[in-house]
C-alpha cells in the first residue's frame, strides 16, 4: 500500500511549469502523430521558457519513448512509456514526481498526439490478450460499447430516469463550457436538452452526444522541481498529490462497473496534498462519455455511490454553477483523440494561472484532474496549487 | 462454417484450447480453483485469487442471469454491420463468474430484456474449429 508519510514529503516538490496543446487540434489530417507530439512538446517548452536541451526526463503512452525521444532529438537519462490508456499522461506526472524527487532527472517532457479522426487505421490486437478472444468476437470492441454496458447496470441499480437525467445535465454542462472555448470543436455548436435527448442511439443507453469526441490533437507537459519553477518564465504550479493504479482490463473482469479505480486515488491524493473535496475549485474529469463522469465523481468521493444524479443536477456544473467541471468543454465537446488525460493537466493549470478568458473561474487556487484510461480501467488523479 | 464470416475470431491460446475444445463439443467448460473451491473466467493455469495451480476443469450448467447488456446501433467493427441492434451483455453464470456474451433470440428493445433475466447457454459455430458460447432467455 502507498506509504502516506513518505508521500506527504514529497508533496509540492515539483511544479508543472510548461502546458500547450499541438498547433492545431480538431481536424488536421495534414499533420502525423508524431509531429502533433513534436509541436505540442515545442509549445510547452517555450511556454515554460526551457530549452529542450535541458529536458533529461521524457514520458509518453501509445508510442515507445525511444521513439518519442529520437523524432525530438532528446536523449533523455529518465525514460518512461507507462502506457495505461488515457489516464497515462496524468499518472506520468506521478512517476516524474518519483524520479525528480529521487534525482534521476531534473526537467521531464510528456508527450501526446494522436490522430484519432484522421488515422483509422485500427492496429490487430495481442490474440493472447482477454479481449481478443472474449469480448471483441461478441462485437464488444470499442469504447462506447463497453461504457454503455458499465451505464446500465448503473441505471439499473439506481434508477433509470434520473441516471438519464443526470447524462443529459453532464452533456448539457460541458457543451456550455466548451461554448466559451475558441478551440473547441464544438465551440459554434451549442446544445439545448431536448437535442441531447432527441439525438441518435451509438449504443443504448448512450445517445451521440453521451459519447466524447474523436479529433486529433497533441499535447504537452513540463515538469521541474518546485525550487528550479521559481525563475522559470510563468512560474509553477505546484503538485501537491498524485495517485495512480488499475483493477482490471476487459470490461467483464472490473469488479464492480459503477465504481472505478478513482475510489483510491482520489482519496490518496487529497489526503497526500492535506486537503478534502470541499476545497477545491475546479474538477477535471476525463469525459469520455457522460457516464464516466458520474461514475467518477462518485468514486472520487465528491458524492455517494449512486448519488451522482443528485450532485450534478439542475447544471450545477456549467457556467455560473457552484461546481466548476471540465471548463475547456472536454473530450465530450472540446477535443479528444483517443487518449484525451492530458488535456485535463492543461486545462487546470491554464484556470491555475488565469489565462482562460471568457471561461475563467473568478477563483481558482486549487484544481484537480483525473484521467480514466481502458475500459473504465486505470485512473491517475493530480491535486495543483496556484499560490 | 458460415460463408463470409468476417467478425474478429477468437484464435485459441495454450491456455484457451480445451475451454475452444468444449464450446465446439457443446460445453461451457470453466476453470476452477481446488484451494479456493471456487470457478473463474476467463481461463488461467494458475488461479487469479490465490495465486496456485491446484486447477481443474469443471463443465458449467450453462444458466446464467443478465448482469448488463446493451444495444448497439453503431457497429464498431464492418463485420457487424448486418447484426444491428445486437445486444452484447455480461452474464453471471450459476457457478458465479461473470463472462461477456451476446444475449439472442430476442428481439433488442430495452423493453423485451432485463437486467436479472435469466439466459440460458447456446452455442454457435462460426468457424470449423470455434463456436461461441452465446446466451437466449431461458
Amino acid at each position: 500500500m502507498p506509504v502516506m508519510d513518505k508521500l506527504k514529503a514529497i508533496s509540492g516538490s515539483i511544479a508543472i511549469v510548461g502546458v500547450a496543446e499541438s498547433d492545431n487540434i480538431g481536424r488536421v489530417p495534414d499533420k502525423g502523430p508524431m509531429e502533433l507530439h513534436a509541436e505540442a512538446g515545442r509549445n510547452a517548452l517555450a511556454d515554460a521558457g526551457i530549452d529542450k536541451s535541458e529536458v533529461d526526463g521524457v514520458f509518453t503512452a501509445g508510442y515507445s519513448t525511444y521513439d518519442i525521444a529520437e523524432y525530438l532529438g532528446i536523449t533523455p537519462h529518465f525514460t518512461d512509456s507507462t502506457s495505461v490508456g488515457g489516464s497515462s499522461f496524468v499518472i506520468h506526472i506521478a512517476h516524474a514526481m518519483a524520479a525528480i524527487a529521487a534525482g534521476y532527472c531534473e526537467v521531464a517532457l510528456i508527450t501526446h498526439g494522436e490522430s484519432g479522426r484522421s488515422n483509422r487505421a485500427r492496429a490487430g490486437g495481442n490474440p493472447g490478450l482477454a479481449g481478443a478472444q472474449y469480448e471483441a468476437p461478441y462485437g464488444i470492441m470499442g469504447a462506447p460499447i463497453g461504457y454503455s454496458l458499465a451505464a446500465n447496470r448503473y441505471m439499473h441499480q439506481y434508477g433509470e430516469d434520473r441516471t438519464r437525467e443526470a447524462m443529459a445535465n453532464i452533456a448539457v454542462s460541458t457543451r456550455k463550457w466548451a461554448n466559451m472555448n475558441e478551440k473547441a470543436y464544438f465551440y459554434d455548436t451549442p446544445m439545448s436538452f431536448d437535442e441531447y435527448h432527441d439525438s441518435r442511439w451509438v449504443s443504448w443507453p448512450f445517445h451521440l452526444p453521451d459519447c466524447c469526441l474523436v479529433t486529433d490533437a497533441g499535447a504537452a507537459i513540463v515538469i521541474t522541481s518546485a525550487e528550479r519553477a521559481k525563475s522559470t518564465k510563468k512560474g509553477g504550479v505546484n503538485v501537491l498529490g498524485v495517485a495512480e493504479g488499475h483493477d482490471h482490463s476487459v470490461l467483464h473482469q472490473m469488479p464492480d462497473l459503477t465504481r472505478t479505480w478513482g475510489r483510491h486515488t482520489g482519496p490518496q491524493a487529497l489526503e497526500m496534498a492535506g486537503l478534502t473535496h470541499d476545497d477545491l475549485d475546479l474538477a477535471m474529469i476525463y469525459d469520455s462519455f457522460t457516464y464516466t463522469v458520474l461514475a467518477t465523481l462518485e468514486s472520487l468521493g465528491f458524492c455517494g455511490p449512486g448519488e451522482g444524479p443528485d450532485f450534478v443536477a439542475d447544471q450545477r456544473t456549467a457556467p455560473g454553477g457552484d461546481f466548476p467541471l471540465n471548463t475547456s468543454g472536454g473530450g465530450l465537446s472540446y477535443t479528444h483523440p483517443g487518449m484525451y488525460g492530458i488535456f485535463t493537466v492543461v486545462e487546470a493549470v491554464r484556470q491555475l494561472r488565469g489565462e482562460t478568458g471568457q471561461r475563467q473561474l473568478d477563483t481558482c487556487k486549487l484544481a484537480m484532474a483525473h484521467g480514466t484510461g481502458g475500459t473504465l480501467s486505470s485512473t491517475g488523479t493530480v491535486i495543483l496549487a496556484r499560490d | 462454417m458460415a460463408d463470409g464470416y468476417n467478425k474478429p475470431i477468437p484464435i485459441p491460446q495454450p491456455e484457451s484450447d480445451n475451454y475452444w475444445e468444449g464450446t465446439k463439443a457443446g460445453e461451457l467448460r470453466l476453470r476452477h480453483c481446488d484451494d479456493c473451491n471456487q470457478a473463474y473466467f476467463y481461463p488461467r493455469n494458475i488461479c487469479p485469487e490465490c495465486g496456485n495451480n491446484n486447477t481443474s476443469w469443471i463443465v458449467a450448467s450453462g444458466n446464467a442471469k443478465i448482469h448488463t447488456f446493451a444495444i448497439v446501433h453503431r457497429p464498431p467493427h464492418p463485420g457487424f454491420m448486418d447484426d444491428i441492434p445486437y445486444v452484447p451483455a455480461i452474464v453471471e453464470l450459476e457457478e458465479g463468474p461473470k463472462m461477456a456474451t451476446q444475449i439472442v433470440n430476442v428481439e433488442a428493445d430495452p423493453s423485451k430484456i432485463s437486467i436479472d433475466m435469466a439466459v440460458k447457454v447456446v452455442f454457435e459455430s462460426i468457424t470449423d474449429e470455434i463456436s461461441l458460447p452465446k446466451f437466449e432467455p431461458a
